[in-house]
Order: C-alpha cells, then structure tokens, then sequence
C-alpha cells in the first residue's frame, strides 16, 4: 500500500470513529453516555501512562494517584467557586512538578524496584486523601463537585458533559500525537529500547525520563480533573491501587507503545464489563478470562495483533520484490 | 599534528581488581589508532573510562585540550566525539533511517525546539546522505530489526558518524562480520577518515583489519600499555607476540 493510500485510509478511520463517538450518544441513555464519558476520562489518563510506560519505558503505578491528585484539585476548587479551567491548570502544573519529582528514582532503579517506588507513591497519596481531612474531608470526600460551564452552555446533563470531555480527549491526542511524531517521541522509544546507546549518542536520558514522568503525570491529573465533576463525588477508595493497575491494563491491553493502544485498551476495561452484564453475576469472571485469553494470544495487546498483521504483510512483499530482483538478475 | 584525545595515566579498579592500570597515550587529529590486546585486558574499560560510561579510579582524559573525565556520555558526544560498542546496539523498533535521525537530532536545536520543531529534525537528507554511503538505501525503510547482522553494524557503525563526530571509538567493530561485509566496513572507515578527515580508535581482534586500516597500534595487557608504534612494528615486537599474538 503506498503512503498516500494508507494517509488516506487513517483519515478515513478517524472521521468514522468520530462520528461514532459524536452520533452514537444521541441515541444512548443516561447510564450509557456516562460510562461512555469515564471512557474518555480514563483514556487521557491511560494515555499519559503509555507515554511513561509504553513509549520511554519507565514501570509506573502511581497513574491512579495523579487522576486522585487532579480529582480532588478539581473538586476542592470548584466547591469554593473557582472555574474548572483554573482547577484543570492546577491539577496539570501540581501533577506535572510531582511527577518530575517521582521520575528522580527512576533515575536510579528500573523495572519492578521502579514498579515497587511508584507503588509506595500511590499508596502514599491514597493516605494524604484519606487522612488530610481539613484538605480533602477524609473519608467522607468532596461531594457536589459542580459541572462547568463552557461557552454560556450548562455541561450538567450528561451528553454535553460527555461532548466536553470528548473534547479535552481530542486535545491531549492531538497534542500527544504532536509529542510523539517529533524528535521527543524518538527519545523517548530509544530510552525505552536501548538507554546505553541513546545516552552514548547525545540523547540526555536523565532529561527525558523526567519529562516522560511529568507529562504522564500531568494527564493523570487532567483525567481526574475531568473526572470529579463527572462523578460529582470525590473520595478516597476511587483512587487506590486498583484504579492504577487498571490504568495499567488499559496501556497493556490496549498496545503499550502503540498511539491507539490506550483508545482500545480504554474500551476493554471500562466499555467491555458493561457489555458483559448480559451474563448477570458472572460478567466479572468472563471479563477475566477474556482479558487472559487475549494476553496470551498477543502479549503485545490489541494493536500488536494488527502490527503483527501488517509486518508479515511487509515481510513477505519485501521478500518477493527480492526474490523477483535475483530472478532478473539470474536471467541472461 | 594536535592531539584529539589526551589519556593520561588512567587506572579503574574493580574491588581488588586493576582493570586499567595507568594507561596513557594521545590520538592525534586525522590517526586511525588501533588498540589490541588479550580478552579482558581492559580494552572495553578504557573506551568506558573516556567516554563516561565509568568514572576512572584516577587519572584524566583531555578532549582537545579540555578534561571531560567525569562528564556524562551525552556531554561527551555533544562535544564530537562517537562511538560503537562490542555488542550491537541498535533501535531495533525503528527504521534505519529514524535510527540514523536519532544518532543527530539531539545536537540539532535545543530540547524544546526539537519537540516543536520538524519531524526529522531537519536531518531527512543527512540520514539519506549516511544511508548511501553505507550502501544500505535499498533498506532506508526497514526496521532496523530485521536486517542481517552484518548490515546492523554496518548501521551501526553509519549512527557514530552522522552527527559528524570528530573522534569515532569502535569497539570491536569486525566481529561476527563476514568477509565481505568487513571488506565493505573498511573501505566505509577509510573513506571517512580521507575524506572527512575523522579520527578514529578501533579496537579490534582481527589483525588483518587492524593491520590494513590502522596507522598506530597499541597494545594492552593486565591492564597496561605494553606496546606502542606503526603496525608493522608491533607485529614484530617479541613482546607482543609473546604475550598476544602467538608465533
């Protein structure tokens, strides 16, 4: 397929899934248009652990922590009347600085140690939420967290706030695509590849990784900005290790690495449960097994399944075009 | 001719171990030097200690009259000066051209132009320019991953030149390399050195290469200079052939 045919083909990808994703709510119900919004609140979230995790290859579980920093950013500012967009700001500076800060260790211990720093940071700020009370009314949380209003129009019912975070969505990915296409998304791969070389070749890791913490980090706290007024209450057991090693398998499920990886990954763990509800009680377990049974079958996630398609596609043109080079070379 | 690189009496010790025991030598501008010696005579310990990678126990490394000992690698490349080491180390997930990109775009700009500067950082044609001369255009595009061994150090050897270093550190470069691509890789250094006057340090096993591509050679043992001058010289030193060469 030639550069033109495939440019034209994800655009046309694009345009239909957008379309999907700004026509299908008019005919969903309230319940449907929220878990479809969690959708793409977590999708940010994920997001910014594939550039962390999947792209500079820095072990992180501590996503769930920033999406509880940036959720009770939001929600203990817009309770005392200030904007979203000023909380959104908040949340993105705060998580960014903590995450800079989060990514020194990384400069000193790898893989599951790393895992194991990031892990006592989440269980850390889990504490702060529970037991700072006069910052975040302990157990109890923040109720009424307020929608915002966006251009004079109330994003209170549940598809316009759906439409906002849909939007916030096409934001980050813009913006993420933009990093990931540029001299940095290079870096970054090359850190998570082959650290020696990269530093031997200029490439200052030491920045970089920082940077893959920070902007991680800082889309953490987006997500949860975005998610406190969707829920309308922010408490302490939303933001544990658990929603951290969901994040977790979202990037891996999805394609960790991959740009879409956490799009797709972001259907399997939030839309997929949903789904399986026909199946009563048992949903979870099928859920389960699924999830397993995927993992096997393409431990590199959804994308890999497609990328593994394309490369032997792209293996096998190559070895012909070669095959029919020797022949002409062959032949008198 | 000036001195490129400046190595004075560097030592590393591991535990109780005299990796590198005192070695100093210069490389002076436009030289091929050729550093041979028994395994684990310190050979790849001295190439770490000069470029970052370990801090020597003592001793000082001077890169056109400026001491870089306890610099980082990156600085240390920025400053000109590349390297390759004994095992590949490519960026098997990208493409020979974006692996060729990478060797340069972080001395192009600064960090934050680069993230919001062009794709290729504005070294699209460098990378072609690379690619031909290491005859490797008909793969630009492949995933460095799938080529052949002798063509990934062929890339590889092409990423310490692309952001026009002016001292090049091989380590090991002709290993597990087929007689025709190690003829291939020669002719590519040789070219380098005549026509951009590059600098090189190479060390090397394989006395054939070292012998037809070098101008110096030193030889290491137990971590020490035990001896220094033309090839043909050293090929003859009873010393050397002793301890390394054989009869």
């Amino acid at each position: 397929m030639s550069e033109a045919a495939r440019t034209r083909l994800n655009y046309a990808g694009v345009a239909i899934a957008l379309a999907f994703l700004i026509l299908a709510p008019l005919e969903f119900h309230r319940y449907g248009i929220y878990i479809l919004s969690q959708w793409a609140v977590m999708t940010i979230a994920a997001i910014g652990l594939n550039l962390t995790l999947g792209y500079a290859g820095q072990v992180s579980l501590a996503q769930g922590a920033f999406v509880g920093i940036g959720a009770y950013c939001a929600a203990i500012l817009t309770t005392q009347g200030w904007p979203l967009i000023a909380a959104i700001a908040l949340a993105l500076v705060l998580c960014f600085v903590i995450g800079w800060l989060l990514g020194y260790p990384a400069l000193r211990v790898q893989h599951h140690y790393l895992a194991f720093v990031t892990l006592a940071f989440s269980t850390l700020a889990f504490l702060v939420f529970r037991n700072e009370s006069w910052l975040t009314n302990g157990t109890e949380g923040i109720d009424g967290v307020p929608r915002p209003t966006v251009l004079g129009l109330s994003t209170t019912p549940h598809l316009y706030y759906y439409y906002f975070c849909l939007f916030m969505l096409a934001l980050v990915t813009l913006a993420t695509l933009g990093l990931v296409r540029s001299p940095w998304g290079r870096a970054f791969i090359a850190l998570r590849e082959n650290p020696l070389r990269a530093l031997s070749l200029g490439v200052d890791t030491r920045r970089y990784i920082l940077m893959a913490f920070a902007i991680g980090s800082a889309l953490g706290g987006l997500a949860g900005a975005l998610y406190a007024p969707l829920v309308g209450l922010v408490e302490p057991p939303a933001f544990t290790l658990t929603l951290s090693l969901n994040l977790l398998m979202m990037v891996i499920v999805g394609g960790s690495g991959y740009f879409l990886g956490p799009f797709l990954g972001g259907l399997v763990a939030v839309l997929l449960p949903e789904w399986l509800r026909v199946v009563d009680n048992y949903y979870l377990i099928l859920y389960a097994l699924l999830v397993m049974g995927l993992l096997i079958y393409s431990p590199t996630g959804l994308i890999g399944i497609v990328d593994r398609f394309l490369v032997d596609r792209r293996t096998r043109a190559a070895s012909a075009a070669r095959a029919a080079a020797s022949a002409s070379i062959e032949r008198p | 001719m000036t001195a490129v690189l400046e190595v004075s009496d560097i030592k590393k010790r591991f535990g109780g171990i005299h990796a590198v025991d005192g070695v100093s030598f210069e490389v002076r501008e436009g030289e091929i030097l050729g550093i041979i010696g028994p395994n684990g005579c310190g050979k790849s310990t001295l190439f770490n200690c000069i470029l970052g990678q370990l801090q020597p126990s003592e001793g000082e490394v001077k890169l056109d009259g400026r001491v870089t000992t306890g610099m980082r690698p990156c600085d240390i490349n920025k400053l000109g000066v590349s390297r390759t080491f004994q095992l590949l180390q490519i960026f098997p997930k990208l493409s020979v051209r974006e692996n060729l990109i990478l060797a340069a775009q972080e001395h192009k700009g600064t960090m934050m132009s680069r993230l919001f500067g062009p794709r290729d950082a504005g070294l699209n044609g460098a990378a072609d320019q690379m690619i031909a001369f290491f005859k490797l255009t008909h793969l630009a595009d492949e995933l460095a991953g799938g080529l052949s061994y002798g063509q990934q150090k062929l890339l590889d050897a092409a990423m310490a030149f692309m952001a026009g270093p002016r001292l090049v550190l091989l380590d090991e470069p002709a290993g597990g390399v087929n007689l025709t691509m190690l003829g291939n890789l020669r002719d590519r250094l040789k070219a380098f050195n005549e026509e951009r006057g590059a600098t090189f340090v190479v060390i090397e096993h394989n006395m054939d290469f070292v012998m037809s591509l070098c101008t110096r050679v030193l030889v290491l043992a137990e971590g020490k200079v035990l001896a220094e001058g033309l090839p043909a010289e050293v090929r003859a030193n009873p010393a050397v052939i002793e301890a390394y060469l054989g009869h």
